[in-house]
C-alpha cells in the first residue's frame, strides 16, 4: 500500500508542476473581482495573488462575502467586475465543468443515489477516462483517506467523518489545479475536526497542492493554513501570515475578529525616543513601541492580547521590574475563568477601565492562582503593544 | 401502570379505524360487486340472479351458491370487444402518462428553480383550475376545439392551416383533455421532489465536469425519481378507467373500458358483465401498483 501512495504522490506532483508553467506568475489571480446581488454588494473589488501549493483562507463573519468569492472560483456564481486568472488565463466567465478546480462542499453534497466509489469516480467518468484507470484512481483515492472496505457503502450509510473523507477524495480524484474547501469541517464535532485539520495539511504538504479554504473559524484558519485573507463586508481587510494578523492587526475590527484583546482608546500625546505615550480614558498614560508606519494625531487605540499582559502581587519583578517604561496598572482581580490550561482574569482597574490577562496554569498546585478581590498589579511592555488608527 | 393504560386504548382503536374504514367501504362493495359478477343477467329488479335470501332458509342459500359461475368471466375474454377495450385503455394511459411527463417535468423543474415567493404564486397557479367544475372545463375544452372554435381561429389567424382542422371526436382531443385535466397531478408530486432537492448536489456535479445535460440525467433525474413514479401512478391509474374525457372528446368507434363498462351497466343493464369488466380493470391496475410497492420497499433496503 506503501508502494501504491508513493506512486500517486509522484505523479500528482507531476501533474502539479505541469499546472503551472510559467515560473513567477502566480497560480491564481484574482483581479477588482466583485459581485452585487440586488442593492447588496457582497464581494467588493477584492484583488488576490496566490501561489502555487499555498494553503490559503479565507475567514470572516457570515454575510462577509467568503463564500460568493468561493463560489466564483468555482464558477457557480459570474463576477460582475474584475478577472478570475489561473494559470494566466481568465477564466472569470467560464462555466464549472470547463475549469480544473474542484470544490469540496460545506455539507459535502455526496450524490445519495451513487455508491461511495461511483461517487469518487463521477468526476473520473466525466473526464473520459480509462475505465481501467478509473478504477485504479478510485481504489489510490480510497486508500489515501482510508476508507477501504466502504466502497459499496450508499452516502447515508457513512458516518459524518466517513462522509467528509468521500467527499476529499471526490473532489481531489481529478487532481485539480486548485482544491476549494467550503467549510469542510463544520459538520464535525471538536475532536474530529482538530484531528482533520492535521490530515488536511499533511495531505496538502503531501500532494503539493494548491487548498483555497473558507471559514468562520479563526482557530481553524490559523491553525492549517500559511496565509489568511480576512473579509469584512465584501473586502478584503487584511492579507498576512497567520502570526502576522494575530501579532499586527491592520485595523480595531482585526484585532478583535482575531483573538482577544484589550483595547484602550485615547489620543497620541509624547514621543520619547522610539517611544509614544498615549493617554488613555481607561487605563491612564500607556507607553507603546512607535509602530514602523508614522500614525496620525486623532483617536488610536493601545491594543495588547491578554496572554502578553502579566499579573503579580506587588509589581514586576526581576528584569522586567528595572525596566522604567513599563506600563503598570492597579486594579482587583473582578472574575476568573478557568479554562484548564490557562486562567483568564478580568482586572478591574483603579483607573476605571477592564483589562484581561491570560495566565499559563504551568503548575498543577494553584499556590500562585489570584482570588476574587485582591489587589493585583497588570503590567506588560510596550513592545507587545499594537497602536491601531481604526 | 394506569396512565398507560388509559392511553393505550384510544392508541389501539385509532390505530383500526383505517382496517374498518377499508373493509366497510372498500372490501364490503367489493363483496357485492364480486358477488353480481358471479352472477347471471335477468329481466327482474335487481337485474340478475341467484338472489341471497337469508329467510329462505340453509338450502336455498345452498342453491344460491351453487348457481354462482365465472361465465361473465369467460365471455369477457374471449368477445374482443372487452380485450380491445381492455387493450385501447392501456394504450391511451400509457401515452397520456407519457405524455404528462414530458410535458409536466420542466414545468414542475421550473417551478423548484423559482425564487421561493415565487414558488408559492406557480403552485396556485397549478391547483386553480381545480376551483371550476372538471365537467364544465370538458365543456370548455369541447368549445375551444370546435370547427370554429378558438383553436382553429388561431391555428387559421397565424396561417399554420388553411382550412379548419376536425379536433372534435378524435383521439388528439382525448389526448388534449386527459393532459389537460391530469397535468396537477403529475407536477406536484415532481415539484415536491424536485424542490426538496439540495442544490449543491447539482452544483456538485457540474464541478465535477459535467456539463448541464449530463447534471440533469445523471444527478437530478435519478434522485427525482421516487416524484416520478408518485406522479406517474397517480396520473396512469386514473386514466385506465377514464370515463368523461373520450366519451366527450373521443370518437366513438373504439372504447376505453370505462365506457365499455358504462355501457353494459346503463345501456345493456348487464350489471353481472359490467361487475366482471370492474374486477379485471381493478386486477390489471394492481399490477403497476405492486410494482411500485416492491420499487419503493428496495429502496428504502437500499437507504438502510
Amino acid at each position: 500500500m506503501a508502494e501504491k501512495l508513493l506512486t500517486t504522490d509522484a505523479e500528482l506532483g507531476a501533474a502539479g508542476e505541469a499546472a503551472h508553467p510559467a515560473a513567477g506568475q502566480p497560480l491564481l489571480r484574482i483581479e477588482g473581482v466583485a459581485k452585487t446581488f440586488g442593492a447588496f454588494r457582497a464581494v467588493d473589488g477584492v484583488s488576490l495573488d496566490i501561489g502555487a501549493g499555498e494553503f490559503f483562507a479565507l475567514l470572516g463573519p457570515s454575510g462577509c462575502g467568503k463564500t460568493t468569492l468561493l463560489r466564483m472560483l468555482a464558477g457557480f456564481e459570474a463576477p460582475d467586475e474584475g478577472r478570475i486568472l489561473l494559470g494566466g488565463k481568465d477564466i472569470a466567465q467560464a462555466l464549472p465543468h470547463e475549469r480544473p478546480i474542484n470544490m469540496m462542499f460545506q455539507n459535502y453534497a455526496l450524490f445519495p443515489h451513487l455508491s461511495v466509489s461511483d461517487n469518487i469516480a463521477f468526476g473520473l467518468k466525466r473526464a473520459g477516462m480509462a475505465r481501467a484507470d478509473i478504477a485504479r484512481r478510485v481504489a489510490e483515492m480510497v486508500a489515501l483517506v482510508n476508507l477501504e472496505g466502504l466502497e459499496k457503502r450508499k452516502p447515508d450509510q457513512l458516518s459524518g467523518g466517513q462522509r467528509q473523507r468521500v467527499a476529499l477524495a471526490r473532489a481531489l480524484a481529478r487532481r485539480p489545479q486548485l482544491l476549494l474547501l467550503d467549510e469542510p469541517l463544520a459538520a464535525l464535532d471538536k475532536k474530529l475536526r482538530e484531528s482533520t485539520q492535521g490530515e488536511l495539511m499533511e495531505l496538502q504538504r503531501r500532494l503539493g497542492m494548491t487548498f483555497i479554504i473558507v471559514t468562520h473559524d479563526q482557530e481553524e484558519a490559523m491553525t492549517m493554513a500559511s496565509r489568511i485573507g480576512v473579509m469584512k463586508a465584501g473586502k478584503l481587510a487584511q492579507v498576512a501570515s497567520p502570526r502576522e494578523l494575530y501579532e499586527a492587526p491592520r485595523s480595531r475590527w482585526i484585532a478583535e475578529f482575531v483573538g482577544d484583546i484589550n483595547l484602550f482608546d485615547g489620543e497620541s500625546k509624547l514621543r520619547d525616543g522610539h517611544r509614544l505615550i498615549i493617554g488613555t480614558r481607561d487605563a491612564g498614560s500607556l507607553v507603546v513601541a512607535e509602530p514602523r508606519e508614522p500614525v496620525g494625531g486623532g483617536k488610536l487605540s493601545v491594543a495588547i492580547r491578554p496572554e502578553k499582559v502579566k499579573l503579580s502581587r506587588r509589581g514586576p519583578v526581576g528584569e522586567a521590574g528595572r525596566e522604567t517604561a513599563i506600563n503598570l496598572l492597579d486594579g482587583v482581580i473582578a472574575d476568573i475563568c478557568y479554562l484548564g490550561g490557562t486562567t483568564t482574569y478580568k482586572v478591574k482597574l483603579d483607573t476605571g477601565g477592564m483589562v484581561q490577562a491570560s495566565v499559563a496554569n504551568s503548575a498543577r498546585l494553584d499556590v500562585d492562582a489570584y482570588s476574587v478581590n485582591q489587589h493585583v498589579v497588570a503590567w506588560f511592555a510596550p513592545d507587545d503593544c499594537v497602536l491601531l488608527t481604526s | 401502570m394506569s396512565s398507560r393504560r388509559i392511553f393505550a386504548r384510544p392508541a389501539r382503536l385509532a390505530a383500526i379505524a383505517p382496517y374498518v374504514w377499508m373493509v366497510l367501504f372498500f372490501l364490503v362493495p367489493f363483496g357485492f360487486v364480486l358477488k353480481i359478477a358471479l352472477s347471471q343477467t335477468a329481466i327482474a329488479q335487481p337485474p340478475y340472479e341467484p338472489l341471497f335470501d337469508l329467510a329462505a332458509g340453509w338450502d336455498a342459500l345452498e342453491a344460491a351458491f351453487g348457481a354462482l359461475s365465472l361465465d361473465n368471466f369467460r365471455l369477457l375474454a374471449s368477445d374482443d370487444i372487452y380485450v380491445f377495450a381492455y387493450v385501447r385503455s392501456l394504450t391511451v394511459a400509457v401515452t397520456a402518462t407519457a405524455l404528462l411527463l414530458v410535458i409536466g417535468y420542466p414545468i414542475a423543474y421550473g417551478m423548484a428553480r423559482l425564487p421561493s415567493r415565487w414558488q408559492a404564486v406557480a403552485m396556485v397557479l397549478v391547483i386553480v383550475p381545480f376551483w371550476t367544475s372538471f365537467l364544465i372545463r370538458i365543456y370548455a375544452w369541447i368549445n375551444i376545439l370546435q370547427h370554429d372554435g378558438l383553436l382553429n381561429q388561431i391555428l387559421l389567424m397565424l396561417h399554420l392551416v388553411s382550412q379548419p382542422v376536425v379536433w372534435l371526436s378524435t383521439d388528439s382531443a382525448m389526448y388534449i383533455g386527459i393532459v389537460y385535466s391530469y397535468l396537477p397531478f403529475m407536477i406536484l408530486p415532481l415539484y415536491a421532489t424536485l424542490a426538496k432537492m439540495e442544490p449543491a448536489l447539482e452544483e456538485a456535479a457540474g464541478d465535477l465536469g459535467a456539463p448541464p445535460w449530463q447534471v440533469f440525467w445523471l444527478v437530478t433525474f435519478p434522485l427525482s425519481l421516487p416524484g416520478v413514479g408518485a406522479g406517474v401512478l397517480l396520473c396512469f391509474i386514473p386514466i385506465v378507467g377514464e370515463f368523461v374525457i373520450p366519451d366527450l372528446l373521443a370518437g366513438s368507434n373504439s372504447l376505453m373500458i370505462g365506457q365499455t363498462l358504462w355501457l353494459e351497466f346503463f345501456t345493456n343493464k348487464d350489471w353481472p358483465v359490467a361487475s366482471a369488466a370492474a374486477i379485471v380493470l381493478l386486477a390489471v391496475l394492481l399490477v403497476p401498483l405492486l410494482l411500485y410497492e416492491r420499487l419503493q420497499k428496495r429502496q428504502l433496503e437500499q437507504g438502510r
